[in-house]
């Protein structure tokens, strides 16, 4: 029974293609929107996390020109100080919470990036944000001149930096996240002090009268027990002068309506390709058993029983399904997975790629859903052939 | 083992104006016995697939019953009814009858493949023999000619010795000295004790008829 199958499929060689094709394509399109609404939505997680703390507190210039922002969200370059005393006065605050500075300094060209690059020195002391990601890369503390690098950027751990004449070494380097982090070289702060002062030294930083011992750039805060974050973002911006408080929730909300527009859309065209594909399928599926009504009839009279007729076109559905939607979906990774960078930058968004876990759990979900409707199509089909006497469809001509 | 007909009729819904029902088959009884051959003849339209469908039990009749061994078979459910058409009834169709895929010894076997039975391959080789059509037993129906395919129909239904063999325009498009053979061939099954149905227009078939009837007004007439 299962070689009838095989030589049904061979016997029309025209037909299975068509509807190889069909399901192929079909499941390309699910499979690749999947993964594209699955890498929006874990980039938006993992851009959460990267945030980390509830609200961030920079110098009212670095806020005001929103430069911060466009650090953080779209990966441009920059850094500002404010003075040590700041982070003092805001500690001291009642609706403070955990604290934790950042020193932020831009790199000149250098061997690992023909651009410069982000560097960012925390406290490991106090730090909230990125110790996370850096733990997760397999590396515990960060010794002085040690570097951290995202992973978009092209160094690897062993390898030596050279920032200002200071020589560094790569200590690990993130899995990619999907946010600015990937093209950011984290140091502890100590080192970052010594960058700073050895740019200063070489008169090129952009600021000339800062001591990096007395400044810091960034403070990333997460409220009190009992306090909300708009309390300290409000409590920061009415009792400090010259700093700006920015909820992180706010800053990545046109982000994340972005990404729900986005989803939206891809969910949409997702279930309109899904209702068309298996109208389509329904219809081809249709067309071609009853193409062979004939035949079909003429097994029923040897003693074929109406179950026995939809188990083979079910077969038959079933075997092209499988191989089609296979087909597509091995064919959507072949596009995603190199392509996704494009897309990421296409779309603006924070986009991460899921692992091979929900990868294959999206790729088998696709392939049952094709399986599915092409078995249900088959079905359908059989079962109304199944209805009407053998004697009166033995009368087609075909 | 017999097979008998009880007042049954068929009527069609032809689409169109005006009284649109029509009586292919009515109020009949009829009787296949073993080892008799029985020739139904009459004019095109008369209702005579109509009957054997009927018979064979591919239709099921608007009134009426189709007795095997006493068992109305349309009472039975589809799966037993299939059962029963595979293992007792052998039906060569009228027209075209291949399917496609399967070469010619793949369709003879067919009837035991649907059951996964393991397959008579000698009798289906017999069968070609005496049908004349052994040397084409790799070949699809595609390549055959009409007199081939339906000499394949012939040897399909017959292959596994059914106690009924209905043949519907058997030689329809065979040449004399064919139709002789298949003739000779379905005669031979009644010897050996099948219940033989043969629908034809073939004037020579009287002669190998033990039975043989006129359709006439939707009633098969004993001629
Ligand atoms: N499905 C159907 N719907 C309506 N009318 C039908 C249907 N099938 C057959 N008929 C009509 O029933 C009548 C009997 O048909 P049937 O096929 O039994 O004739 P037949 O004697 O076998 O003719 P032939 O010798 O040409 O094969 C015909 O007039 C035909 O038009
Ligand atoms: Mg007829």
């Amino acid at each position: 029974m299962n070689s009838l199958t095989i030589k049904n499929l061979k016997g029309r060689p025209a037909a299975t293609a068509v509807l190889l094709v069909l399901s192929s394509l079909l499941c390309f399109a699910v499979f690749v929107g999947s993964i594209m609404v699955n890498s929006l939505s874990t980039g938006l997680s993992s851009l959460e996390k990267r945030l980390g703390a509830d609200v961030m507190a920079v110098p009212y210039e670095a806020a005001t020109k929103k430069k911060f922002e466009d650090m953080v969200i779209q990966g441009s370059i920059g850094y500002f100080y404010m003075d040590k005393e700041k982070y003092d006065e805001i500690s001291s605050l009642d609706s403070v919470g955990d604290i934790s500075a950042q020193l932020y300094l831009a790199s000149t060209g250098s061997s690992c990036c023909s651009i410069p690059v982000q560097i960012i020195g925390f406290d490991p002391e106090t730090d909230i944000t990125v110790k996370p990601w850096i733990k997760k890369s397999g590396k515990k503390a960060l010794e002085k001149y040690d570097l951290v690098v995202g992973s978009d950027l092209n160094a690897f751990v062993g390898d030596t930096l050279s920032f200002y004449g200071v020589d560094c070494r790569v200590a690990a380097k993130l899995d990619k996240t999907g946010t600015t982090y990937d093209t950011t070289v984290f140091t502890n702060i100590d080192t970052i002090k010594e960058l700073i002062a050895s740019s200063l030294d070489k008169g090129m930083n952009d600021f000339k009268d800062i001591s990096p011992d007395n400044v810091v750039s960034c403070l990333l805060i997460n409220a009190a027990d009992g306090y909300s974050p708009e309390d300290v973002m409000n409590d920061i911006n009415l009792h400090v002068k010259r700093v700006k408080a920015v909820q992180s929730k706010n800053m990545i909300s046109g982000i994340a309506s972005g990404i729900t527009g986005v989803s939206g859309m891809i969910r949409t065209f997702i279930a309109a390709v899904w209702v068309l594909g298996a109208a389509i399928l329904l219809l081809a599926f249709t067309m071609s058993i009853n193409g062979r009504k004939k035949e079909f009839a003429v097994m029923r009279v040897m003693g074929a029983s109406g179950k026995m007729l939809a188990g083979i076109v079910m077969k038959e559905a079933l075997c092209i399904t499988l191989a089609g939607g296979t087909a597509g979906c091995l064919l959507g990774a072949l596009v995603i997975f190199p392509f996704g960078g494009a897309a990421e930058k296409a779309l603006g968004l924070p986009f991460l790629l899921p692992d091979a876990g929900r990868t294959v759990l999206c790729l088998c979900l696709t392939i049952l859903l094709s399986v599915l409707s092409g078995t249900a199509a088959a079905a359908v089909s059989a079962w109304r052939m199944s209805r009407i006497d053998a004697g009166l469809t033995l009368r087609s001509d075909n | 083992m017999s097979l008998t007909a009880e007042n049954i009729t068929k009527d069609y819904i032809r689409a169109g104006k005006g009284t649109n029902r029509f009586t292919a088959v009515k109020e009949t009884d009829f009787t296949l016995e073993e080892g008799c051959l029985s020739v139904l003849m009459g004019r095109s339209g008369s209702g005579k697939t109509t009957l054997l469908n009927m018979l064979s039990g591919l239709l099921c009749p608007t009134s009426g019953r189709v007795l095997s061994d006493g068992d109305d078979i349309y009472s039975l459910d589809d799966k037993k009814l299939s059962k029963l058409r595979n293992e007792r009834f052998g039906v060569i169709p009228q027209g075209q009858s291949a399917v496609h895929s399967l070469t010619v010894m793949e369709n003879i076997l067919l009837p035991f493949a649907l059951y996964r039975e393991k397959p008579d391959e000698e009798y289906a080789k017999q069968l070609m023999e005496r049908l004349d059509i052994a040397q084409l037993s790799q070949v699809k129906p595609s390549e055959l000619s009409g007199g081939e395919i339906r000499r394949m129909a012939i040897a399909r239904a017959a292959v596994r010795k059914p106690r009924v063999l209905f043949a519907d325009e058997p030689t329809g498009d065979l040449d004399d000295e064919n139709t002789r053979e298949v003739f000779d061939f379905l005669k031979e099954q009644a010897k050996n004790g099948t219940a033989v149905l043969i629908v034809t227009h073939e004037n020579d078939a009287k002669a190998y008829a033990d039975k043989l009837y006129r359709m006439n007004g939707g009633v098969p007439e004993k001629a």
